[in-house]
């Protein structure tokens, strides 16, 4: 591997450990995961000197957050782009501190979407009165319907097949029963069975939006979180080893009259991240990848190079993913969006849990795990939709 | 009739394509400067950027790229529709639309990628936009 790039560590991390919370608010989620994350990395309230924030929690965003908090941050950055959001925010904060405008930058979220009973994937969606929107409603394209035609085309161009997709399922929930907080939250959302699945329990769950099944559907929790971000420097005083953001891609990608939409936006996005962390897939020991649909994680393990377009059915099989099997990198070893922790927009976790990796801290510990990649997908497989990869590494 | 949500007005790029819908005209722009096909509507060509394109009325033939069949959506207009299944048609003058398949017994199994389709326009008791939908052909 090349000299890594020291420019920037996460240093702290905080995880909501509850997935239904009645209890606290959004913005309360944030704020106090802030405080844990800082705690993590033995930093200070008055250090925060960047807020990056996607908007989420109540009368939160570029203007609100930063006088909740009660924090005066000198680069204030709001990027929205779904789901990725965090992968994004990562690469921003990245390069807000490596040209010397940020020292201690913080990432939070916070969203109530199971207390709210939000129908994140079978709503209606869109609203109309805009360019897309008014092409798009009156068809009832749910958020799962737009993967599942991803998955469509994917088994009809290149033979995948359902059971190959419940492989990514059932190495995700395998992860998460070995997460304590995992299987509270699959206990606390009324998950048919807190247990390991098998492909055929996959296929015989009820069909959400052909050919996707429900044990290939994330779930919809509350939730949240929060990670520090520092300069090398700082780096230097925290109180765990730090570790390292090597390198950042960024791109977005929609329905176009002639597109594949078998291939995501992490095409674009992940040969720039592992360009300029100057290392390569094969190296990867972690892959962390939005898991909104098994369809999801598929299309981006051929999409960051993990296997060629095509060819990700025969890639998953025999439980590779899993994080004590040799073969492929370990999947979303925190049980995933399909089975620990979605309330809408994932995207930070897949920070976390390679931070929690690459320090040895997880409950699916790959031994000696050296570089994560995080990547994040926002907004619709198959239609408009964002991409956002991170590579990380231990120190 | 169906009850479909309605496109919203005023939305000026999309208003054409919606007042041809009336007419029974699935309408598409091409650019007057590369003849790039622009769809979805905007005032300007994805491929260069030009600001002139034509309006135009398609045949209303295609073939499904590819689709899927709803189960489950909790939004009042289609809660009570049962199985529908939502598709990326191509249209034969090159644009790709999301659209529905009607026409069918069972969408579940009666639909395939490449089918041959055809447009009909779907009066909807929601409002006075007929809404473009494809039927095997
Ligand atoms: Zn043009």
């Amino acid at each position: 591997m090349a000299k890594k790039r020291r420019d920037a560590a996460v240093v702290g991390i905080y995880e909501w450990p509850k997935r239904v919370d009645p209890s606290v608010s959004a913005m309360q989620i944030k704020a106090a995961s802030i405080r844990r994350a800082l705690e993590d990395a033995g930093l200070d309230w008055k250090d925060i000197d960047a807020i990056y924030d996607a908007g989420d929690g109540e009368g939160g965003g570029g203007l609100g957050l930063a006088a909740y908090l009660g924090v005066r941050p000198t680069v204030i950055d709001t990027t929205q782009v779904g789901g990725s959001s965090y992968e994004f925010q990562a690469a921003h904060a990245l390069r807000d501190i490596a040209a010397g405008k940020a020292d201690v930058a913080v990432l939070s979220y916070g969203s109530k979407a199971a207390t709210q009973r939000i129908p994140i994937g079978t709503g209606g969606r869109g609203v109309g009165g805009n360019w897309q929107g008014n092409m798009e409603i009156p068809y009832g394209a749910t958020l799962i319907s737009n993967y599942a035609m991803v998955a469509t085309r994917h088994m009809h161009q290149y033979g995948t097949t359902s059971e190959q997709l419940a492989e990514i399922s059932v190495a995700t929930r395998a992860h998460a029963m070995r997460n304590p907080e995992a299987v509270q939250a699959m206990a606390d959302l009324q998950f048919v069975g807190v247990n390991e699945i098998t492909v055929d329990d996959v296929l015989n769950s009820r069909m959400i939006a052909d050919p996707l099944h429900l044990l290939e559907c994330c779930m919809v929790s509350d939730g949240g979180g929060a990670a520090i971000i520092v300069s090398g420097d700082v780096a230097k005083k925290t109180k765990k080893k730090p570790v390292w953001i090597l390198g950042s891609g960024e791109a977005t990608s929609y329905r176009t009259n002639d597109g594949d939409i078998t291939v995501s936006a992490g095409a674009q996005s992940a040969p720039i991240a592992f360009g300029e962390a100057d290392v390569k897939p094969k190296d990867v020991d972690i892959a962390m990848i939005y898991d909104s649909f098994s369809i999801t994680v598929a299309v981006c393990l051929e999409d960051l190079g993990f296997c060629k377009k095509g060819e990700v059915g025969d890639y998953v099989k025999g439980g590779v993913l899993r994080w004590d099997k040799k073969g492929a990198p370990a999947l979303n070893t925190d049980g995933g969006g399909l089975s620990s922790n979605h309330p809408g927009m994932r995207g930070l976790f897949l920070l976390l849990e390679s931070v929690r990796q690459l320090r040895g801290e997880s409950t699916s510990q790959v031994p000696n795990a050296k570089l994560a990649v995080a990547h994040g997908n926002g907004g619709l497989l198959g239609a408009t939709h964002t991409g956002g990869t991170v590579i990380l590494a231990a120190d | 009739m169906p009850n479909r949500p309605q496109p919203q007005f005023p939305e000026l790029d999309s208003q054409p394509f919606w007042e041809g819908a009336k007419n029974g005209e699935l309408r598409y722009q091409t650019c007057d400067d590369c003849k790039e096909v622009v769809f979805y509507p905007r005032a300007h060509c994805t491929k260069c950027g030009s600001g002139k394109t034509t309006w135009r009325t398609s045949k209303g033939t295609g073939t499904i790229y590819t689709y899927s069949v709803v189960r489950q959506n909790r939004s009042p207009a289609f809660a009570d529709l049962g199985a529908y299944a939502v598709a990326y048609v191509d249209v034969d003058e090159g644009f790709r639309m999301l659209t529905n398949i009607v026409g069918v017994d069972d969408p579940t199994k009666q639909i395939k990628v490449g089918m041959k389709v055809k447009v009909e326009f779907e009066k909807q008791d929601s409002g006075e936009y007929p809404i473009p939908v494809f039927r095997p052909a």
